[in-house]
């Protein structure tokens, strides 16, 4: 038995060379800083570093849990995560819904192209278009001056704040979360369409008998991911977008995890404890949702 | 005989169900305006970037620039072409994404074919744990911890090596290279070629569209390199363009005054939104130059086949 399996790797040596960078990228930057995590249980000494800084229990999760901002941080990453779900999931099937109804090809593939473009720039250029757009002299405050309206104060406005994280997010990736759903629709056989019209079946009945359906299965997986990042809430986006002002309703677990560390000298134990349970109870959602997707008659991730 | 019949039976139905399908209704307007009304809310905001980084100071204080360009100034870019800042932010972010997308696309495609070919010990063990990845990961803090025991702290190659590998981009090589047929390996092989060669005189070659398609989004991700930059850097000189962007917008005053040459802006008369704006056009346009090619991929529908892995 040992011989073979020798000979087994022996005869494929020359894919192991190949797969080495493969190994050597996962070990390095993806499985070496997860050893890290038992930072999460100790007091950490920059001398001594994270093998010999002596172990404390769970102290730094009793610190974490008695920090008011971490809880404000943390219902505010469930607000938001929930209000992506309830808002940005299904903008982007009705958008796909929307330019699968149009007849011409060209133009179909017109407004996709529009619409995708924004998804692959990065949030520090959308922060910038938006402040251009959103700041106190920005162009949306010029309009309204013009049409005689009172100057608006949007960035700096913790009770606007979320509905602009949800509102820019649609616009940024709507386009691009609309393709996976339009590659399904295009996968659907026209005939069955074809068929559906001749026994008179109006637009609205094709959408319900058809087209749904047929999405139902990657809206599904979407859901399953998107529930298994809800602790996530958008770091890259919020963290160029936010700012003292609406730190009440916009501060999320990483952003928090970022400037009390960084900025105001948090302990990394206990940053790392908040990682942790952050990345833990994703873990456990990701798996929930997989669960109930998949007892809904659907087809899971795994 | 009976495909003729088949025809002349469905003639009379098919000029009905082209007729309804050309029809344009009430629906259809609407649907056209509300995506119309869409197109509008994307392009605009670059529009507007566009004419505020051409306006000068006298337009921007009369605030006369949202919807019509009334001036072509382009002091702001002749600015930040002669600035060293921006110089350097620049040169930085072309190591990054020439470096970057070279060692992307070698981890990637060897790691791909490999874990393409089944049947060698070890392949479920390694595709398992690359996907647990993707689930779970250590956080912010133990990564950057392990950085700076890695020395990799104001060097550049942490904006490079932590995004070597995109697995998301991976799990879309290795069910390309599957597509692939078997035959034209084991021909190669019985002339006695051995795997790297395979992947690099057959394989490669032949996987074009393919490599074209990851090469272009590995290109824009590293373009778009900012994060790195912000949680690596202290030395301001290694900060890439949109980190440096990210400064420049969050905390203007103080980049400007870190910049010897402060005064050519205040003598200039440069506006500080004309500057922003500048280096926001900079920042976007190679993405805009890749898009055509980039588009004629994903919508064929390359980068979607993966999403169930």
């Amino acid at each position: 038995m040992r011989t073979t399996l020798g000979k087994e790797i022996y005869k494929n040596k020359y894919l192991y060379i190949l797969l080495l960078p493969t190994l050597f990228y996962f070990v390095i930057f993806q499985y070496l800083p997860m050893y890290g995590v038992l930072l999460a249980f100790k007091e950490y000494h920059i001398r001594e570093g994270i093998l010999n800084s002596p172990w404390n229990g769970l102290k730094n999760f009793q610190e974490v849990v008695g920090q008011s901002d971490f809880w404000r941080a943390f219902w505010n990453t469930i607000i938001i995560s929930v209000g992506r779900i309830a808002l940005e999931f299904p903008a982007a099937i009705i958008l796909a819904l929307l330019i699968n109804e149009v007849a011409r090809q060209k133009l179909k593939r017109l407004y996709q192209t529009v619409y995708t473009f924004p998804h692959f720039i990065s949030w520090v250029i959308v922060s910038g278009i938006m402040f251009n757009f959103l700041s106190n002299d920005g162009v949306l405050n010029q309009i309204f001056a013009f049409l005689g309206y009172e100057k608006m104060t949007f960035l700096t406005n913790p009770d606007l704040f979320r509905p602009i994280i949800f509102l820019s997010n649609i616009w940024k990736e709507v386009g691009w979360s609309a393709i996976i759903y339009l590659a399904a629709i295009a996968g659907i056989n026209p005939e069955l369409y074809e068929a559906a019209r001749v026994d008179g079946a109006s637009r609205f009945q094709q959408l319900r008998a058809i087209t749904w359906p047929s999405i139902r299965g990657t809206a599904g997986i979407l859901l399953i991911l998107a529930v298994g990042s809800t602790m996530n809430g958008g770091f890259e986006q919020i963290f160029n977008l936010y700012n003292a002002a609406v730190y009440s309703t916009g501060d999320i677990i990483d952003t928090y995890v970022y400037r009390s560390t960084f900025a105001e000298g948090s302990s990394f134990g206990v940053s790392t404890a908040v990682g942790l349970f952050k990345a833990i109870l994703n873990f456990a959602l990701l798996y929930s949702a997989n669960y109930i997707v998949k007892k809904l008659g659907e087809d899971g991730l795994v | 005989m009976d495909t003729i019949k088949q025809t002349t039976k469905m003639e009379p139905l098919s000029p009905s169900v082209k007729k309804q399908k050309k029809k344009f209704n009430v629906a259809d307007l609407i649907i056209h305006l509300i995506l119309i009304f869409l197109t509008v809310c994307t392009i605009f905001p670059f529009y507007n970037v566009l004419l505020m980084s051409f306006s000068n100071s006298v337009a921007i204080s009369k605030q006369v620039v949202y919807l019509i360009p009334t001036t072509f100034d382009i002091s702001a870019y002749s600015y930040i072409f002669n600035e060293p800042r921006f110089l350097k932010a620049f040169l930085v972010t072309l190591f990054v994404t020439v470096v970057g997308t070279s060692i992307n696309l070698f981890a990637t495609l060897t790691g791909a074919y490999v874990l393409s070919k089944n049947g060698f010990p070890g392949r479920k063990i390694v595709m398992s744990g690359i996907i647990f990845t993707m689930f779970f990961n250590g956080g912010l803090i133990p990564f950057y911890l392990t950085m700076k025991n890695l020395g990799l702290i104001n060097n550049l190659f942490v904006m490079v090596l932590p995004v070597a590998i995109n697995t998301f981009y991976m799990i879309i090589c290795i069910s390309f290279f599957r597509t692939l047929p078997a035959g034209l390996e084991e021909s190669a092989k019985i002339d006695g070629a051995n795997d790297i060669q395979v992947l690099y005189k057959i394989i490669l070659p032949i996987s074009m569209p393919m490599v074209a398609t990851i090469t272009l989004f590995y290109a824009v991700d590293r373009w778009n390199e900012w994060w790195h930059g912000v949680l690596f850097m202290t030395d301001i000189n290694l900060l890439p363009l949109q980190a440096l962007l990210r400064e420049l917008l969050t905390n203007y005053q103080q980049v400007l005054s870190s910049i010897s040459t402060n005064i050519i802006v205040q003598n200039t008369g440069l506006h500080p939104e004309m500057l922003k704006m500048a280096v926001l056009v900079v920042s976007v346009l190679p993405i805009v130059c890749l898009y055509p090619f980039m588009q004629k991929y994903f919508a064929k529908g390359v980068m979607i086949g993966s999403i169930k892995g």
